[in-house]
């Protein structure tokens, strides 16, 4: 895809490519979920976690493979990212100035996402996960808005930060693993490393990781990042970006030092159950739409940390149940904000009023979105947030019954300031007779709201096929986690 | 029998609630119209079919009708606990899918008339077929989890019914506020369900483990009580009391009561279906559901519910008899009446384990379940009948009014007759129940009775001060010289002719047959224990209650009938606190409005989100300033100058050397 951009000449010749290699993207992952299942009909995850492993060496001295491979996990997510990759194309149909540079820095964000997804080796997932930041810096510095420069440079710094604790960590297990490979699978059957390494190592990376997934104190760099991204990028960013996170805590932080996660959870228990609370009260006095949204993402990626803290099964699948939901809501929010905004030139909610009446579908999907984020039925919202809260309560202790509910007030919270948004800036007069003059959503644009929108419906109508991927994966995991 | 066929009641509102939602838009408003109405029409006629059949089925070897499971089946597996979707059919839910298909059909008719030309007309039927699916999904539920998803979606159909008129401010900030206010107390039945599922091993309403299904296999993982008990005997309690916080901010209790008098910003027949007879009793019909693990486990907790529900009932009826707007005084009378079926299901004296639920000493149940039916029918009727009035003279203020019985003969009748069922008339529906209520809460404590008695009474004051508002009184001549109020349509007026013969035809029935002692009154049907269960009517409770309710009616004649009302001016001038503070309903909304806005809004959330910015951000702000300010004092250094170079060469080689000297 990347090569194909580099060929294409022309604005529909980029368009193109974007959509035949996004459209392939969005088949294969389908493929691979079908192709998945039924290899996992014959292959119990008990004895095989891996499926289509496949192992390169890449840099011997230091045991560094490309090695590939997926489970349950993986799946949903590489799902994830096709179809946010796919919908964010349609979303930025129309951005003008270097649309093929734009694209070309666009592919390769998403092609570090789904290196560090299916990849199993730690360092190339770490070469990986630079490679989704990297891009991110130019995107939101030349095709952002506001105060684009500081944010770009805030969000890469404070992710540079979390990479540098991250190659830290990394090391330490490799070194105190006595590993002869990097491979995370080999790392974890193995189980070697001392409980104090463990603890030294662990909050590494966990903050590491707990940076790019909104981790409280270390969230502050997504509202400004958010604000000034374009479209697409708030799309990508906080429907995938922010997930490696919480994937990278499970995956890495969590499966590799399984007796620092049983010890040290507690710590970071109370900082996630911070994050979803005062995730959801900072929205609630916001002005900017993506200032909300991005205090949104807060509490709820907070919540996908907070539900892997919880180390059950089920809460666990609710956290990933989670990942997947709100990264479909967030694509689609940021997605309906960057069509407004388009329109209105302006994302402040004081400035805005009576939407309802001058663009109807971009406001009704601006409600859906409204109503999934608040967790209605029917919706992946609700699915995910009572998986976590049943899985969290399962644990018997008194702390974390309360921590789960100090987290179930969020849910009142959100609906305050979902509803607060909504009332605002799509009801009421029209704010401003300027809008009056405005259109509705645009082929392309409408289009990509669709397939979100079906999504996230289909996902919270039809759970179950989802949730029987995910515990596939989150079993194994967590069978060494709570050995 | 073979029940198959009731997913049909679920599936087809579902139907037409997605063929209007999508395609609504490019229809005429008859179509769109004649969807909703068509499916709902035949979901009321299985409905009527369905509880045909349950209820001449053969009763089981204890005297009750069999529960039947016809689906269920697993939508969501949470760890050892799962998360079912089914359908399920007792005496309760039968008898409330016969109340939210009725009242819905009557509903859907009704709104021809008066959403004629409306913007957005195939959008509301698009939200009546939601609601009305919710809803059926929320009695139907096999498991309380299905409830609150159910109960989440009927919520969510209100928001969006009380905020049709969006343009509106009112009716937005009425609609946000509904909303959150149940969500709210939404919460703490989540918390609840979750003690609950923990503790019992699961979500089902299958507390004696004796649900099964068609093919006779237990659909569901019964629920453990024992293990919840041996657990600690205050768990059960606990989450019962968690979800009755839940109930009540949906059935509107004091003080989660404070969005149902602002939901009337809705379409009235909304008002008339959502906030008066179907959605508003979730609470009650919640603890009816739940009533078995109440009246065993937690007898002591059923006197909250008690109390709250007798204070609500007071409350609601002062505030009442004091509002000018004719859908606030309708909308105080549904937290009044629903407070009523609370306080019967309170008054249940407990059951002892193992036996068989005595239904003398739970009669409260039934007069629950009654009242719930009753009121259904009478308000609705008020409602749409106030729909009417509304559409005719283009206002709600009662001050407006006066003199319509002229005009409007057939809105007259039916709305004096309901007022006459709410009151408590002998003949009419609300006598029974009312009078079941009343003799119950007398078996409890006499203190309670006489309470009850008392807001009774009110109820026949305040509504009967309503009536006469309307339709006697001074006409308004400046609103006649515009143009004359004029009876509703015929799509109008069916309804509430429909509604108002079941209310007759159910109230002489059933008062006939309670002084004659007949069966086949509603105890026949619905009861604690399912048995069969015909009460007698206490002569001395029917006599106090009905001369009290014909002395209050004597009284709102002689104070609002005339032309002029003296005696009403001088009330009000004689108290003008009490008036003005009832009026503003006691000024709960202005201490609610004080906790959001001054204290979570000013000093929760915003210094939280300055603290955000200045202090968390701030500090990374700071790290980034002093890594760049560092950069910039070493960067001078670097300059590339030879001699300064040489100098610290120099200096760096003296240092080291003394040192390594020293040691």
């Amino acid at each position: 895809m990347l090569l194909g951009l580099w060929i294409a000449r022309n604005l529909n010749q980029v368009r193109g490519v974007m959509v035949v290699g996004s459209s392939c993207l969005l088949a294969l992952s389908v493929w691979l979920v079908f192709a998945f299942l039924d290899m996992r009909a014959t292959m119990p995850a008990e004895e095989f976690p891996m499926l289509f492993a496949e192992s390169i060496p890449w840099f011997k001295p230091l045991n560094i493979a490309y090695s590939v491979g997926v489970d349950g996990i993986s799946v949903v997510m590489l799902l994830l990212s096709s179809i946010i990759v796919f919908t964010g194309t349609f979303a930025s149909w129309q951005l003008k100035p270097m649309t093929k540079e734009y694209f070309l820095w666009f592919t390769l964000l998403s092609t570090g996402v789904y290196g560090f997804f299916i990849c199993t080796d730690m360092f190339t997932m770490f070469m990986f996960y630079e490679v989704a930041l990297i891009p991110m810096y130019l995107l939101i510095g030349v095709w952002g808005s506001g105060n684009k420069e500081y944010a770009a440079m805030k969000l890469t710094l404070m992710l540079m930060g979390g990479s540098a604790l991250l190659i830290i960590g990394i090391l330490g297990i490799y070194y105190f693993s006595g590993a002869t490979t990097m491979n995370v699978q080999e790392i974890a059957a193995m189980h070697n490393i001392p409980v104090d390494v463990q603890k030294i190592f662990f909050p590494f990376i966990f903050i590491g990781f707990g940076v790019l997934g909104a981790l409280f104190p270390f969230h502050t760099w997504s509202p400004d990042g958010h604000a000034s991204a374009p479209t697409a990028v708030s799309m990508l960013h906080a429907g995938v970006l922010m997930k490696l996170g919480g994937y990278g805590c499970f995956r890495v932080a969590m499966y590799l030092l399984p007796d620092a996660a049983q010890e040290l959870a507690w710590v970071f228990l109370i900082l996630t159950t911070i994050s979803v609370v005062y995730g959801a009260l900072s929205a609630c006095v916001q002005t900017d739409l993506k200032y909300i949204n991005a205090y949104s993402s807060v509490s709820h990626c907070g919540l996908v940390l907070f539900a892997l803290l919880m180390m059950t099964k089920t809460a666990c699948t609710g956290a990933i149940l989670q990942m997947l939901s709100h990264g479909l809501m967030t694509a689609l929010f940021f997605a309906l904000i960057g069509m407004i905004y388009g329109r209105t030139h302006t994302r402040d909610i004081r400035k805005l009023g009576g939407l309802m009446k001058i663009m109807p579908f971009l406001s009704v999907g601006y409600v859906i979105a409204g109503l999934a984020n608040l967790g209605l039925p029917g919706f992946s919202g609700f699915i995910a947030e009572m998986t976590i809260f049943v899985g969290s309560f399962e644990n018997a202790d008194m702390f974390h019954r309360v921590a789960t509910i100090i987290a179930c007030t969020s849910i009142v919270v959100t609906a305050v300031y979902i509803l607060r948004t909504v009332g605002r800036i799509l009801f009421g007069n029209v704010a401003d007779p300027h809008y009056l003059e405005l259109t509705d959503a645009t082929w392309d644009e409408r289009f990509s709201v669709c397939c979100l929108i079906f999504c996230v419906a289909g996902l919270g109508s039809f759970p179950l096929w989802a949730s029987n991927v995910i515990t596939d994966g989150v079993a194994p995991i967590l069978s060494v986690i709570n050995f | 029998m073979d029940y198959s066929f009731v997913f049909l009641i679920l599936l087809l509102p579902l139907f037409s609630f997605i063929v209007l939602g999508l395609a609504g838009m490019k229809m005429p408003h008859k179509t769109a119209g004649l969807i909703g109405t068509t499916s709902l029409g035949i979901v009321t006629a299985l409905s009527y079919y369905t509880a045909f059949c349950y209820f001449t089925a053969e009763r089981g070897a204890d005297g009750a009708f069999a529960t039947l499971v016809p689906y269920n089946f697993t939508w969501l597996p949470l760890g050892q606990l799962n998360f079912d979707l089914g359908i399920m059919l007792d005496p309760i839910s039968v008898m409330m899918l016969i109340v939210i298909s009725t009242v819905s059909l009557m509903v859907h008719i009704y709104s021809f008339g008066y959403m004629h030309g409306e913007k957005g007309f195939q959008r509301y039927y698009a939200y009546l077929s939601l609601f009305t699916m919710s809803m059926l999904g929320l009695v139907v539920a096999t498991n309380i989890f299905q409830m609150y998803l159910f109960w989440e979606l009927v919520g969510v159909s209100s928001y969006l019914l009380i905020g049709f008129y969006y343009p509106l401010q009112p009716a937005v900030s009425a609609s946000k506020k509904a909303f959150i206010v149940t969500r709210f107390a939404d919460m703490f039945f989540l918390i609840g369900i979750l003690i609950f599922g923990y503790y019992t091993g699961s979500f089902s309403f299958s507390f004696a483990g004796d649900v099964v299904m068609a093919d006779g296999t237990a659909p569901f993982i019964p629920v453990d009580v024992m293990k919840a008990v041996a657990a600690g005997g205050f768990i059960l309690p606990t989450a019962l009391v968690l979800m009755f916080i839940g109930g009540a901010g949906k059935s509107a209790m004091f003080p989660l009561h404070i969005w149902l008098p602002d939901a009337m910003e809705g379409p009235t027949p909304v008002s008339a279906l959502i906030h008066a007879a179907t959605m508003v009793v979730a609470g009650v019909f919640q603890i009816a559901r739940l009533f078995p693990l109440w009246v065993e486990y937690a007898p002591g907790q059923m006197s909250i519910v008690v109390w709250v529900g007798v204070f609500t009932a007071f409350y609601a009826a002062a505030v009442a008899c004091a509002q000018s707007d004719i859908k606030r005084v309708l909308a105080f009378s549904t937290i009044s009446q629903i407070a009523f079926m609370m306080v019967a299901l309170g008054v249940c004296m407990p059951g002892h384990h193992g036996e068989v639920l005595d239904n003398h000493a739970q009669l409260g149940f039934m007069a629950s379940m009654f009242h719930l039916f009753t009121h259904a029918m009478f308000k609705a009727c008020l409602f749409l009948g106030a729909g009417c009035i509304i559409h005719a003279v283009h206002s709600n203020e009662m001050s407006t009014m006066g003199g319509l019985r002229k005009y409007m003969p057939v809105t007259h009748i039916t709305f004096l007759i309901s007022c006459l069922a709410i009151a408590g008339i002998p003949f009419f529906s609300g006598f029974s129940s009312k009078d079941e209520i009343i003799t119950a809460c007398f078996a409890y404590s006499p203190v309670v009775g006489w309470i009850m008695t008392g807001v009774a009474a009110m109820t026949a004051f305040y509504m009967f001060r309503l009536y006469y508002g309307i339709f006697w009184g001074t006409e308004n001549k400046e609103l006649h010289a515009h143009h004359t109020p004029h009876e509703a349509p015929l799509n109008m007026t069916l309804p509430l002719i429909v509604l108002c013969v079941i209310t007759v035809g159910v109230g002489v029935y059933t008062t006939i047959a309670g002084f004659a002692g007949w069966g086949g009154s509603f105890g026949s049907f619905v009861t604690a224990s399912g048995a069969e269960y015909n009460i007698h009517f206490d002569l001395q409770v029917a006599a106090t209650s009905t001369i009290i309710a014909i002395i209050s009616i004597a009284l709102a004649t002689y104070i609002y009938k005339g032309e002029k009302q003296p005696i009403a001016d001088k009330l009000y001038r004689t108290f003008p606190k009490l008036h003005r503070a009832a009026y503003k309903r006691f000024y709960m909304d202005e201490v609610y409005m004080f906790v959001t806005h001054k204290i979570i809004f000013r000093c929760v959330s915003t210094p939280i989100a300055w603290f955000d910015r200045h202090v968390i951000d701030g500090t990374f702000d700071f790290l980034a300033w002093g890594a760049n300010e560092a950069g910039e004092t070493i960067r001078p250094w670097q300059s590339g100058d030879v001699r300064k170079y040489a100098v610290w060469f120099i200096t760096g080689t003296v240092a080291l050397t003394l040192v390594l000297l020293c040691i």
